[in-house]
């Protein structure tokens, strides 16, 4: 497999607070790549230049071989932000309806794209309703669904399933996997959630705008010696400092 | 065909805003239809007393609706005036005679004073005149006024109404539009938009015609309220009052829309009104600006609701022709095409691209 994303030695301080620093990873094509760390570790950030909606003051970022920002490549990338950016006065299909039409998708593909969105989310019976009497966990769904409506190559989720019930979160995961080995989608995933970086391919352990440690789960606990995650976390940490 | 998603996206939220449809449609009418009511109220008669007044002096009074209270002797007219409530007190002494006016408006302290001025000098001529038989050969000094705009029916709000026209269309579509791309701002969709293949440029596009056509609709209802039900004169062609508006429209939408980007919320968006758009007010003819210092002028120069106001008043007072206002109007585009611009790039701060 190519890779997917390639980022080239980027760093990124925001006044004086140096928020990336010297960060390098190339992510694989059809595979899930997790960001772990503790809020304020530059996860999102590092997510958003990915995207193309910041960019490095050093350093390069490249997605399917061309250089970010770029225009046209949004159209391969599915975008979840951390927290839940809806028209609330809008219904879950308008909003729907509105980011497939920014993607340019024709009638046929918004049904059917709206459809399987909606039915993997778990949404189809609520898609009528206002966003603004959403629960929280069904605005995180919706959000979701937003990311996948254009069927994009990449997909980037800055915490999907905070605030989403066990089941629907596994069901979640379950789905990202066959959109992996399936569909061969690369999928990036940020997350506090330590069971849910054992399912991810690769890992990255991201702390003070570092990378600590990245590895497959395996490796990584190996490396470590630690049975889970918690463990590998804290080793790390301690290890650099 | 962003563009129209996102005009699309923007009618089904505005028009499920019912309140905010009501201040933009609303709320315009209300204000313009209680200033006419205001303006054009019938003033109430003023009342005079008298003292020591002749009959005659008094019936031509009273003719030019002047109210008369007698009275047989006054020591304190100031007194006299706050007891009974008067505008104005004369008094006769012989060959004397006093008005001691209560002043507490001075416009209608002043047609008083006027008035009773006439009135004393009328008869004084009359006197005169049957004194001297000679001088009724003389004939009467008559002056007749003619007026270049408007008759001698023109009332202040005549003047006023192409100016505050002018200037509920600005206000209202400067707070809505800054205030609707704000939300977008504060509540992160904009954000969210840019990380789609959207151009910025379709985005500021998208905003101004999906407001741009409420403002319309809007800028329609003002204009004909004011003029079939309010009666607001229109010398002018009612097209030209509609374009200069719709000028003003798109030049306040652009103007909300750039400055929504320096505000941080919506109470931050309302504390830009008394910076830009209550000074505009002072400058847009109200005031006669011919009477200013020239730095002032100056300033009105920079000050879009300037041009409109001077060309509304142009068109609907005067009767002024397209050709004549050419001028105002592209004062009112080349405001409207560089805050565009800037728009455009203030949203530089999301995203390079």
């Amino acid at each position: 497999m190519t890779q997917s994303v390639e980022i080239r030695n980027i760093s990124k301080r925001f006044g004086k607070k140096v928020v990336l620093n010297e960060v390098d990873m190339a992510i694989k094509g059809g595979s899930i790549y997790g960001f772990i760390g503790p809020s304020g570790a530059g996860k999102t950030t590092l997510i958003k230049m990915i995207v193309g909606m910041d960019s490095p003051d050093h350093g390069s970022i490249e997605v399917l071989g061309t250089k970010m920002p770029n225009l046209k490549l949004l159209q391969d990338i599915g975008y979840m932000a951390q927290s839940d950016v809806l028209y609330t006065e809008l219904t879950g299909k308008e909003n729907l309806a509105f980011f497939a039409s920014l993607y340019q998708l024709n009638r046929a593909q918004t049904e059917e794209r709206i459809a399987y969105t909606s039915k993997l989310v778990n949404l189809t019976d609520d898609l009528n309703k206002k966003v603004a009497l959403y629960s929280g966990g069904m605005k995180r769904r919706l959000s979701l669904a937003i990311a996948l409506i254009q069927n994009p190559k990449i997909l980037i989720l800055d915490e999907p399933t905070v605030g989403i019930d066990p089941e629907l979160r596994l069901a979640i995961w379950n789905e990202l996997i066959r959109l992996k080995s399936e569909e061969g989608k690369t999928i990036i995933v940020t997350t506090h959630v330590m069971e849910e970086a054992e399912r991810c391919d690769y890992i990255a352990m991201v702390r003070d705008g570092r990378i600590l440690t990245r590895g497959t789960p395996n490796e990584l606990k190996e490396a470590y010696h630690a049975r889970n995650f918690d463990e590998v976390f804290l080793h790390a940490g301690r290890a650099k400092q | 065909m962003r563009i129209s998603a996102l005009i699309k996206r923007i009618f089904q939220q505005l028009l499920r805003d019912k309140r905010t449809l009501a201040l933009l449609f609303v709320a315009p009418l209300l204000i313009l239809s209680l200033m006419y009511v205001m303006f054009n109220g019938n003033n109430s008669e003023p009342v005079l007393g008298v003292v020591n007044i002749d009959d005659k002096l008094v019936d031509t009074l009273k003719e030019i609706d002047i109210e008369i209270e007698k009275f047989e002797h006054v020591t304190n007219p100031e007194q006299t005036i706050l007891d009974y409530e008067l505008d104005g007190l004369l008094v006769s002494q012989g060959e004397q005679m006093d008005l001691t006016l209560a002043n507490s408006d001075p416009t209608s302290s002043k047609a008083l004073q006027m008035k009773v001025n006439q009135v004393i000098a009328l008869q004084a001529q009359e006197n005169l005149v049957s004194q001297l038989p000679t001088l009724s050969e003389i004939p009467k000094m008559e002056l007749e006024t003619n007026y270049v705009y408007g008759s001698d029916d023109t009332v202040f709000f005549d003047v006023l109404s192409p100016i505050l026209i002018g200037f509920f269309v600005f206000f209202f579509v400067f707070l809505i539009s800054g205030i609707g791309l704000l939300k977008e701002r504060t509540t992160g969709t904009l954000e969210r938009l840019l990380s789609t293949p959207i151009r910025r440029g379709e985005i500021v596009t998208a905003y101004l015609v999906g407001f741009g056509i409420f403002a319309m609709i809007q800028t329609v209802i003002v204009v004909f309220f004011a003029i079939t039900v309010l009666d607001v004169t229109l010398e002018g062609s009612i097209w030209n009052v509609l374009i200069i508006n719709l000028l003003l429209a798109l030049v306040a939408l652009s103007l909300g829309i750039l400055l929504s980007a320096f505000a941080a919320s919506e109470f931050q968006m309302v504390q830009f009104i008394p910076v830009a758009v209550i000074p505009q007010i002072f400058f847009s003819g109200i005031i006669p600006l011919e009477g200013m210092a020239t730095w002032l002028q100056a300033i009105a120069k920079i000050m879009p609701l300037y041009y409109a106001a001077d060309a509304l008043k142009g068109v609907m007072y005067q009767g002024l022709g397209f050709t004549d206002i050419i001028q105002n109007l592209l004062a009112l585009v080349i405001f409207a095409v560089i805050f565009i611009i800037l728009n455009v790039f203030a949203l530089k701060k999301y995203r390079a691209l």
